[in-house]
């Protein structure tokens, strides 16, 4: 064990860290709005909203990450002419996927409220874009902030995809650090760890959230 | 991109992909079963031991844990072990990679066979207790019999999730099919057509998967206890 190469290279590390969580922010906040519209449009009556997004969600369901990550670089060369640069190609082959994901969770905490209240909203004069706006969603968001929370880790874990396309986030730089100075032991072992950290800390605060949540509503 | 030698390669990665998966899933059921027990067991040092596993392997990117059992668990071993691996196994990318999914998605597995164990009624319990079995008894012929009907939905979901996983294995150059994918775009520049096949491979093997597995539930269903609401 040397722990020098994890000190040497702290600062180089830590940068990727940064990109890490920027890369996790950014998708987390388009996915989740993505998530909800598709949601939404899942749970339409009109068959023009419902098919598409039903396709949709099934669709990035059926596929793993680093395939879509793969064929929107391929793709984008094609429609544009020019390729993306890696960050901009990882962002949105992150928001596209990680919405369909989303999309489901929101899904289950709207069918999770009765049906009794969309009535109530509705006979009370509301459109269904306000009922959904108003009374359906701040509910529902309250039900499943356990399961956002838990996605919210898997998406941190996820961002560590951007490595195949050379985005230099956390793993891609201690993979280069280990490519020049052939300490792998300690270098994943760190790495490891630093997920380690951030992920069980977020699932801890999911499972606060469910004791919580189950408390207040039971 | 069918063309002579990329066809074959291609036909040749979905068989890599397939045989993966399946090698992994079998050290995930097995593994996932254990844990999943140890974790409802009285003692609670192993109960504990169980969670650690769980937490450990949950919340470390698969990623790493490839890149752990591809390049750090080599240095690990003693030196003439080493040796031996090196020179007799030529494709230890791939075994770095059944080792890995395996005990990634264990640890996915131990938590939804667990809730399955939770989901079981006490009174189970006792009344085989009362019986006369002993506890690995109980467990083997009343417990987990009844758990495994419980979480086949979640179980199908898992092994199709561990069968997307494997496509992360191309980071350490196993040739399944998205690397294969990746590969034959390397020589022909065709990397669009080729990743639209690999995704409908995806798609077609999990639709597949999805269609015998809802077979499956009906076959194995309780009379009268357990249906899925739709």
């Amino acid at each position: 064990m040397d722990l020098t190469v994890i000190t040497n290279n702290f600062k180089f590390m830590a940068g990727g860290l940064v990109l890490t969580f920027q890369l996790s922010l950014i998708t987390m906040a388009g996915g989740l709005l993505l998530g909800i519209i598709l949601a939404l449009a899942r749970l339409s009556s009109k068959h023009w909203l419902y098919y598409p997004a039903t396709f949709y969600i099934h669709f990035f369901r059926g596929l793993p990450l680093i395939l879509v990550i793969f064929w929107l670089y391929f793709l984008t060369p094609v429609i544009t002419g020019k390729s993306l640069n890696e960050f901009h190609a990882a962002v949105i082959s992150f928001v596209v996927f990680e919405a369909a994901y989303f999309a489901e969770i929101i899904r289950a905490g709207i069918q999770s409220i009765p049906h009794g209240q969309s009535m109530a909203a509705y006979s009370s004069g509301l459109t269904s874009f306000q009922c959904a706006r108003h009374v359906i969603l701040p509910q529902a968001l309250r039900n499943m902030t356990p399961a956002l929370v838990t996605q919210a880790v898997v998406i941190f874990q996820d961002t560590s995809l951007g490595y195949v396309i050379g985005l230099r986030e956390f793993l891609r730089r201690v993979n280069l650090v280990d490519a020049r100075e052939a300490r792998s032991v300690e270098l994943y072992l760190f790495a490891g760890l630093i997920y380690l950290a951030f992920c069980s800390t977020g699932s801890l605060c999911s499972q606060r959230l469910e004791n919580h949540r189950q408390r207040n509503w039971i | 991109m069918w063309r002579h030698p990329y066809g074959g390669m291609f036909v040749k990665g979905i068989f890599t992909t397939i045989h993966l998966s399946l090698l992994a899933w079998i050290i995930a059921v097995i593994l996932g079963i254990m844990i999943a027990v140890f974790r409802v067991l009285p003692p609670r040092s192993i109960r504990l031991a169980g969670s650690a596993y769980v937490q450990l392997f949950r919340n470390i990117p698969f990623l790493v844990q490839l890149f752990f059992w591809y390049f750090a668990v080599p240095l690990l071993l003693p030196k003439p072990a080493q040796e031996w691996l090196y020179d007799h196994v030529p494709d230890y990318s791939y075994w770095a990679g059944v080792t890995a999914l395996g005990t990634y998605t264990a640890s996915r597995l131990a938590e939804q066979f667990r809730s399955g164990l939770l989901a079981i009624p006490l009174g189970q319990y006792r009344a085989a207790y009362s019986t006369g079995l002993t506890t690995f008894q109980t467990y083997r012929y009343v417990i987990v019999p009844y758990a495994f009907r419980i979480i086949i939905p979640p179980f199908t979901t898992e092994f199709l999730s561990c069968f997307k996983n494997s496509s992360l294995t191309m980071t350490i150059s196993v040739m399944e099919i998205t690397h294969t994918a990746y590969y034959i775009d390397s020589f022909t520049w065709h990397g669009l057509e080729t990743t639209t096949a690999a995704s409908m491979m995806y798609l077609c093997i999990s639709g597949f998967i999805v269609l015998v597995m809802s077979f499956v539930e009906k076959k194995l269903r309780i009379p009268g206890m357990i249906v899925r609401s739709q």
